[in-house]
């Protein structure tokens, strides 16, 4: 039967702030372990906390991007369990009043770039416990403080995705306007973005099935995995007339299955109460307001735009909005206006990318500017060089201070479309394919093709190709 | 009279004239540790050689002609649930018996700034959760007035110190009562200030919504001084408020004319033993011939106070205690197969038994389904005492009570009868709940000669005028002392 399932989600992103949500220690990844910890951040006896002020101003343009309500009154509550790596035995988050509500995202479902909204519950700030760590060398486990206290967002979407795909898409989403307002460094290896996924399934027109819902998501593939494999375990279980129990289950995505946690009957009774340690969180609405306005253009309206105005197809436009730096080089290109904006678009999203793959870099890590860029793309526009020499021109250049211009001299690889220099080629390369010439006066003429490359390889690839082709249909209507 | 026996503000002058020496009244107040402390039991640590390397360093600076401030080289008792860098802080608990704080406590830095000379630290019902000092893993500290009686809780040992001449002053901490009370009953002078006056970082949390640290001492004068070097707005403490504080020794006027005298009735009903009653009209009388008037008000609610003070104190404990889980630092039981019976062991074993009745009762309080009809509805009435406390204060400038309903109680007479060794919190509470500061200074004696203790409360950040009063009252009757028992 056509089971429709139900998705909400849960994405947990850390807070690239200098410093961590309740004490001064530095927020940064990969130091030495229970090196970058305090007496607050360890929850010594008698150590209080105090708030960054900038988790909230991070967490309210998250919401203002999401489209939420900022709560200029909301507090802050102990969520109380044990765990050896929550050293107060309670996590500082928000429980009845978090600083965002209400909110929805609009996620782009297909390649016309039509949308589809996702409501946003909430969003509310929290600490980071630390990190288990096995030793063999030791036969319990240790523990690693180093990320005790570093700020999160908690992210809470309205059950209204349907597929895996529209999850992704969320996922995507929010990634990048992470990155767009530049509050969260967004990289998956080191966890900073993690999600919960909430899954039911039921027929259509029946009510919502019960949910279950899964932990430890660290990738958005594996999101993927995870909720195909548990809306499929579902319906085998309502198949086989079974019931569907709340439960929490952990994904393990080498594996790829899950395994049940805890039933919904030895579920946490966190214990929630406000935080007596902490003031009230009061936002002026002048500061909401200013917050509002120093968000940049989000991705998805960059999408819109980059179609409506430069005429890109939705699957360029997708790409090259998928984050600010990209974007920005893209548009420093464009405004240069010497040369098509779609040949940007192919040479960012085709040969700069291969090559960004291949070095496992960013635009930020190479010597490549808009300005050497369009340069050389220029260069092929007018002829000068050739598509191909415009790719060996890149890759001396994208690592290098060189420019377009010192490359091609450096490499002779200035085409040649003089006419005359390019006569004596041609004339070699039909000599040699008298084979080739009767079957383009048969009729097969793109056979054309074999005699222009033939010319190139014998140009050393200098030569004009569309001279080249000109200078040889000439010939043969001369013959 | 020996040194020990004297005020700070005494010794602090005996000093600037080179009477004495600080290194010679740290001697004499170890002396009078080494001849008392066995009876008495004051202090979990006592701190003898780091007391008199500080008091040396004061002499040294004394020499040199260096300002000092009016605590330098005056031993000084610190509660042992505030941390003292590199000096045991055990709360007086199995839990934290081995506990070495890396940090000081805001407080104790504050001291330690103010060339103060740190003589120990101070006995306490287990992590302040007492009336009678009798809830201490080590020791119980004895009533130097009389040793079969119990101290007062929880900071039992800061107040038996003081009263012993044991130390010249110290710091308690106060959650529903647990400077005033001991002080009442040891016949010394004790100041639970506003809530956010005095920096709560590195405090050891029992309830952090009304907790506050606070001084004892012989004399007004001489807790004035002390809650002058204490207090003030701390970065490290959300909760401690901006604002300016001033010298409050320095003016002292002891002065009542004109003031407006609360009475509340609801604190002299048939709970309050006669003989407490007689004494503390008898000091309102007094204080009336000075200037003052009487205004009578009512404080209803009252009667819930305590029951919403369990409510909120044990609430919050049980989270705040959570921490004590044997991962990091204190007590580990020995032998357990998995994470789970690690934590059971640790705690069973760690905690006594009236804590571990809090955290029964706060963990109860906060359960999913229990939440509204328990926690929540101490927090309304939390709100609802605190706004009588501001009616009432629209009609007088300060209320004064009994800080006891009785005078100290025989060990081991109410260890067994946890309702009733809670009623002894009565009076106390609700200035906690309010956030209010109060002080409690002796005004005579009940049967037995024990101390009966007269407590002033005032609106928020009013100390001054509590120290004015007190101070004034103090004149009247000719000031306090060490207990009769422990004069050289």
């Amino acid at each position: 039967m056509n089971y429709e399932m139900t998705i909400g989600l849960e994405v947990h992103a850390e807070l690239n702030t200098a410093t961590k949500i309740y004490c001064g220690c530095k927020n940064s990844f990969g130091a030495q372990v229970n090196s970058n910890c305090c007496p607050i951040c360890t929850g010594m006896p008698g150590t209080l906390p105090t708030l960054n002020e900038k988790v909230v101003e991070y967490a309210v343009k998250m919401g203002h991007a999401l489209n939420c309500k900022i709560n200029p009154v909301s507090k802050q509550d102990r969520k109380n369990y044990f765990y050896p790596d929550l050293p107060k035995a309670y996590q500082i988050s928000q429980f009845d009043i978090p600083l965002c509500e209400n909110g929805h995202l609009d996620v782009m479902i297909d390649e016309q770039g039509n949308t589809k909204r996702i409501g946003v519950t909430r969003i509310h700030i929290e600490e980071d416990a630390g990190k288990l760590l096995h030793d063999e060398s030791f036969a319990g486990s240790l523990v690693d403080f180093n990320r005790c206290g570093v700020p999160l967002i908690e992210i809470v979407s309205e059950p209204d995705m349907h597929s895996s795909a529209e999850a992704k898409a969320y996922l995507e989403t929010i990634k990048s306007i992470l990155q767009y307002i530049d509050i969260s460094d967004c990289k998956m290896q080191e966890g900073s973005i993690r999600c919960d996924i909430n899954v039911s399934v039921a027929l259509p027109g029946e009510p919502r099935g019960t949910r279950c819902e899964m932990k430890n998501v660290n990738t958005f593939s594996g999101a993927v995995r995870a909720i195909e494999y548990e809306a499929k375990r579902q319906i085998e279980v309502l198949e086989a007339g079974g019931e569907i129990h709340q439960e929490t289950r952990r994904w393990d995505d080498a594996k790829g299955q899950n395994f049940l946690l805890r039933s919904k009957e030895d579920s946490h009774d966190y214990r929630y109460f406000p935080e007596p340690d902490l003031l009230t969180i009061v936002i002026d609405e002048e500061k909401i307001r200013r917050l509002k306005d120093e968000l940049p253009e989000l991705p998805n309206k960059k999408c819109k735009r980059y179609m409506d105005s430069y005429g890109l197809p939705y699957f360029d436009a997708n790409l090259l909005t998928e984050n600010p730096d990209k974007a920005a080089f893209f548009e420093s290109c464009v405004a240069r206006k010497n040369c098509k904006i779609k040949s940007v678009s192919n040479w960012l999203l085709g040969d700069v990318s291969r090559i960004l793959n291949e070095r496992n870099a960013v635009l930020a890590d190479t010597s490549l500017t808009p300005e050497k860029l369009t340069d050389m793309i220029a260069l092929i526009e007018a002829g000068t060089i050739s598509v191909t020499a415009g790719k060996t021109v890149l890759d001396e250049m994208i690592f290098s201070d060189k420019t377009p211009k010192q490359v091609v001299e450096e490499k002779g690889l200035a085409q040649i479309s003089d006419t005359g220099a390019l006569e004596a080629i041609v004339q070699s390369v039909m000599d040699a394919n008298p084979k080739s010439i009767a079957d383009y006066k048969g009729g097969k003429t793109n056979v054309i093709g074999f005699l222009v490359g033939q010319c190139m390889r014998q140009s050393k690839g200098q030569g004009n190709p569309a001279v080249l082709k000109e200078l040889i249909e000439k010939k043969i209507q001369n013959d | 009279m020996e040194l020990f026996e004297l005020t700070a503000a005494s010794l602090s002058e005996k000093l600037r004239k080179k009477e004495c020496s600080a290194v010679e009244i740290t001697r004499s107040v170890l002396g009078q540790i080494a001849r008392k402390e066995e009876q008495i039991g004051s202090f979990v640590t006592v701190c003898e050689e780091q007391a008199l390397k500080k008091a040396q360093q004061v002499d040294q600076k004394l020499a040199a002609g260096e300002a000092l401030s009016p605590l330098a080289g005056i031993p000084i008792g610190v509660k042992d649930n505030i941390c003292t860098k590199n000096v045991l802080t055990t709360c007086s608990s199995r839990m934290l018996h081995n506990f070495v704080p890396p940090y000081n406590a805001t407080v104790a830095e504050k001291l330690e700034q103010a060339d103060a000379v740190l003589i120990g630290k101070c006995n306490m019902d287990e992590f302040a959760m007492g009336s009678s000092c009798e809830t201490s893993y080590f020791q119980k500290t004895k009533n130097p007035w009389n040793p079969d009686c119990v101290p007062g809780g929880s900071s039992g040992g800061s107040a038996a110190c003081v009263s012993a001449g044991e130390a010249v002053l110290s710091l308690g901490s106060d959650t529903g009562g647990s400077i005033r009370l001991p002080a009442a009953y040891c016949g010394v002078v004790g100041l639970k200030p506003t809530y956010g006056s005095v920096s709560r970082y590195g405090l050891v949390a029992f309830a952090s919504s009304l907790d506050q640290i606070g001084p004892l001492g012989r004399s007004v004068e001489d807790v004035a001084s002390l809650y002058s070097v204490i207090c003030g707005r701390d970065p490290m403490d959300a909760t401690s408020a901006a604002r300016e504080y001033g010298d409050f020794a320095k003016e002292l006027n002891r002065s009542v004319k004109g003031m407006r005298i609360g009475i509340p009735k609801e604190y002299f009903g048939d709970g309050v033993e006669p003989k407490v009653k007689e004494a503390v009209m008898a000091a309102i009388d007094r204080l009336v011939k000075e200037g003052a008037q009487t205004v009578s008000i009512s404080l209803p609610s009252t009667d819930y106070a305590l029951s919403a003070y369990y409510i909120i104190s044990s609430a919050e404990a049980s989270s705040n205690l959570a921490r004590f889980d044997g991962v990091k630092y204190g007590y580990r039981a020995e032998g357990y197969a998995n994470l789970l019976e690690m934590y059971e062991k640790t705690r069973s074993e760690g905690f006594g038994d009236e804590v571990k009745r809090r955290i029964m009762l706060g963990t109860f309080v906060l359960s999913s389904g229990f939440y509204d009809a328990y926690y929540k509805r101490a927090k309304q009435m939390q709100q609802k005492i605190a706004q009588e406390y501001d009616e009432a204060f629209s009609r007088c400038d300060i209320i004064v009570t009994p800080t006891s309903p009785s005078p100290a109680f025989k060990i081991g007479e109410r260890t067994n009868d946890p309702l009733k060794m809670y009623a002894a919190d009565i009076c106390t509470v609700t200035v906690n709940i309010a956030g209010l500061p109060a002080i409690s200074v002796p005004c005579g004696a009940a049967q037995d000669k024990m101390p009966v203790g007269l407590q002033m409360i005032g609106p928020k950040f009013s100390e001054q005028t509590l120290f004015n009063t007190a101070g004034c009252f103090e004149n009247l009757c000719g000031g306090f002392g060490v207990a009769p028992a422990m004069k050289g």
